[in-house]
């Protein structure tokens, strides 16, 4: 069985695919639904939700070696790019639109996290937080453009474009008139619940508008 | 592997144009075994001047088939796993009925009497055969080029017939340049004085209109690099140039061995008929978008596209996919790198085959679950 039973109860949560926040999110969808993954890299979690929860998986990725990766292992991929790639789609043509590590890396976030409310009924989005302590300990004593596990690029070569934190997402969705369905905040393996916004390494938000 | 050659008779065919054939012939050839649900066959499309003789080593010439490095044991198409089946189309030379075949009303070739046909028609006559095997639903129908336009008139002619479609280097419909390089084809046969209005049955065929028209064809399946690569500016079997036009260059003398070849293979009314079908093929039926074309088909669709194929660019694969999309169908697609031109399918199979084996092997999976 999937290892992603019990993530809310315990402080642990278990890994999918080598990944903790895969491991969220495959216990967010519920079986049999349209998911779409947007960055879906391989198609890993993608096939991972079709064996196990018979979801209707669907993927795109800008990496034309990543989607050769994606379509041989049977996830219905395509190569393009997310910024603009959600508008041929019908409206609420699925149940479920994944954004997965990516929000930070687009050019107009505002712009994808309502496209993605468009043609999905929810959005799952997981990020790295910009507010945890590291980061902000790094800044403050560095004096650079923080560099640490959680955002390990120089400056100059980093794909991250669009700095946010727990604080800002939340502040964002409130702005937006979204309801936010369920929040997971990770540090590591654990779940953290007191003060996110400094504790959590990675968020992931379910939402609908 | 075993080829199983065949031939299926109708009676009667009418086709889009309103005209009817009395009788038609299909000449197929299948691998691999169907299975008791009849739930593994596999329809392969060939290409404007391809055949039924796709795979294996044939026993009259001694030659692989067209997509050998695509179909066999453990290949892409597995015969292992599925049947396969591929039909010579209609209007073609190389079994099937088309202008070179007798019309019963005279005895004669049909030649220029011959109805128009389209690629419809090529695909209904196609369902015919399959029908006459037992097989309600193809588990795919797949090809490049023409064989890609066939493929989709497949799932939108009869969506629940097919359970996938595997469109490669093709188009929903010939642009301007796509139907100009085919009518200098055509003019080029036209031309050939031995054309005789069609009627050179028995006599001398036109040779020379069609091997130009088949050394046009060879240019645009090509790309600048792959031909840079493969000839640049070498001499042909001499030393400096000969200052004639006797052919100085690789390239010339590749091109008339290809053209020459072909004319001993391929009818040349044939040439004008599948051409010309390929030129009419508009998946959108002229004015309708072709998102409400998809509105009934249920397959799912796995486009592939190469980079180098300026004949059939990859911009043409995407509309198919964004339509595609627009009705939330099933759609992967991938552009290959290739520098092989549109060639690239047909040559460049490495990739290809790995797409083509996973996108089967899941769509096989979700029919029988």
């Amino acid at each position: 069985m999937s290892a992603t039973h019990e993530p809310r109860r315990g402080p642990f949560v278990r890994e999918l695919l080598g990944r903790s926040d895969y491991a969220i999110i495959g216990d967010i969808v519920e079986p049999g639904t349209r998911v779409l993954d947007l960055g879906c890299g391989e198609g890993e979690l993608l096939q991972w939700l079709a064996e196990n929860k018979n979801v209707d998986a669907r993927g795109i990725e800008i990496v034309a070696a990543k989607v050769r990766g994606a379509i041989s292992r049977g996830v219905s991929a395509y190569q393009g790019d997310i910024e603009d790639g959600l508008e041929d789609y019908p409206d609420q043509a699925f149940d479920y639109i994944i954004l997965s590590q990516t929000l930070q890396e687009t050019r107009r976030p505002l712009k994808v996290l309502r496209e993605m409310l468009r043609v999905g009924r929810r959005a799952i989005v997981a990020f790295p937080n910009f507010g945890h302590w590291s980061v902000r300990a790094s800044m403050l004593l560095s004096g650079g453009a923080p560099r640490n596990k959680l955002f390990p690029h120089d400056w100059y070569d980093s794909p991250n474009i669009h700095f946010l934190t727990v604080h800002d997402f939340e502040s964002l969705a409130l702005k937006e008139g979204l309801t936010i369905e369920k929040r997971y905040f990770l540090a590591g393996h654990r779940r953290v619940a007191m003060f996110p916004n400094l504790t959590a390494e990675v968020a992931v938000f379910l939402v609908r508008r | 592997m075993v080829i199983h050659p065949s031939t299926v008779r109708c009676d009667s065919f009418t086709l889009e144009s309103g005209a009817t054939l009395t009788p038609v012939e299909v000449a197929y050839q299948t691998y691999g075994v169907l299975n008791g649900a009849r739930s593994n066959a596999i329809l392969i499309l060939h290409a404007f001047s391809g055949d039924a003789h796709a795979a294996g080593i044939s026993q009259e010439t001694g030659k692989p088939g067209w997509w050998d490095n695509m179909i066999g044991p453990g290949k892409a198409f597995d015969t292992d796993l599925y049947y396969v089946i591929c039909t010579n189309v209609l209007g073609g030379c190389r079994g099937t009925t088309g202008p070179s075949s007798p019309d019963p009303a005279t005895g004669k070739p049909y030649a220029m009497s011959f109805p128009v046909i389209t690629i419809r028609d090529m695909v209904r006559l196609q369902k015919r055969v399959t029908d006459s095997l037992g097989i309600e639903r193809l588990l795919a129908a797949a090809g490049g080029s023409m064989g890609g336009m066939q493929a989709l008139e497949w799932a939108v002619s009869f969506p629940q017939g097919v359970a996938a479609a595997i469109p490669i280097a093709t188009t929903a419909r010939h642009t301007a340049q796509q139907i100009a390089f085919n009518e200098v084809g055509r003019q080029a046969v036209l031309a050939d004085p031995d054309w005789n209005n069609g009627d050179y049955y028995g006599g001398t065929p036109p040779a020379r209109g069609l091997a130009v028209a088949r050394m046009v064809g060879h240019i645009t399946y090509m790309s600048d690099e792959s031909m840079r690569e493969k000839f640049g500016r070498k001499l042909r079997s001499r030393e400096k140039k000969g200052y004639d036009f006797s052919g100085d260059f690789e390239v010339e003398n590749y091109l008339r061995y290809r053209g020459s070849e072909f004319v001993n293979r391929f009818d040349a009314n044939s040439y004008l008929y599948i051409t010309k079908a390929m030129d009419l093929f508009d998946l959108s039926n002229g004015s309708l978008s072709l998102a409400s074309i998809f509105e009934k088909v249920t397959a799912r669709f796995l486009v592939i596209s190469f980079t180098s194929d300026w004949l059939y660019p990859s911009y043409q694969s995407q509309e198919i996919v964004r339509a595609l999309r627009g009705r939330n169908c099933d759609v992967a697609y991938c552009e290959l790198p290739s520098n092989h031109g549109h060639d690239a399918f047909l040559v460049d199979v490495a990739e290809q085959s790995d797409l083509v084996r996973g996108f089967l092997a899941s769509t096989f999976s979700r029919e029988t679950r």
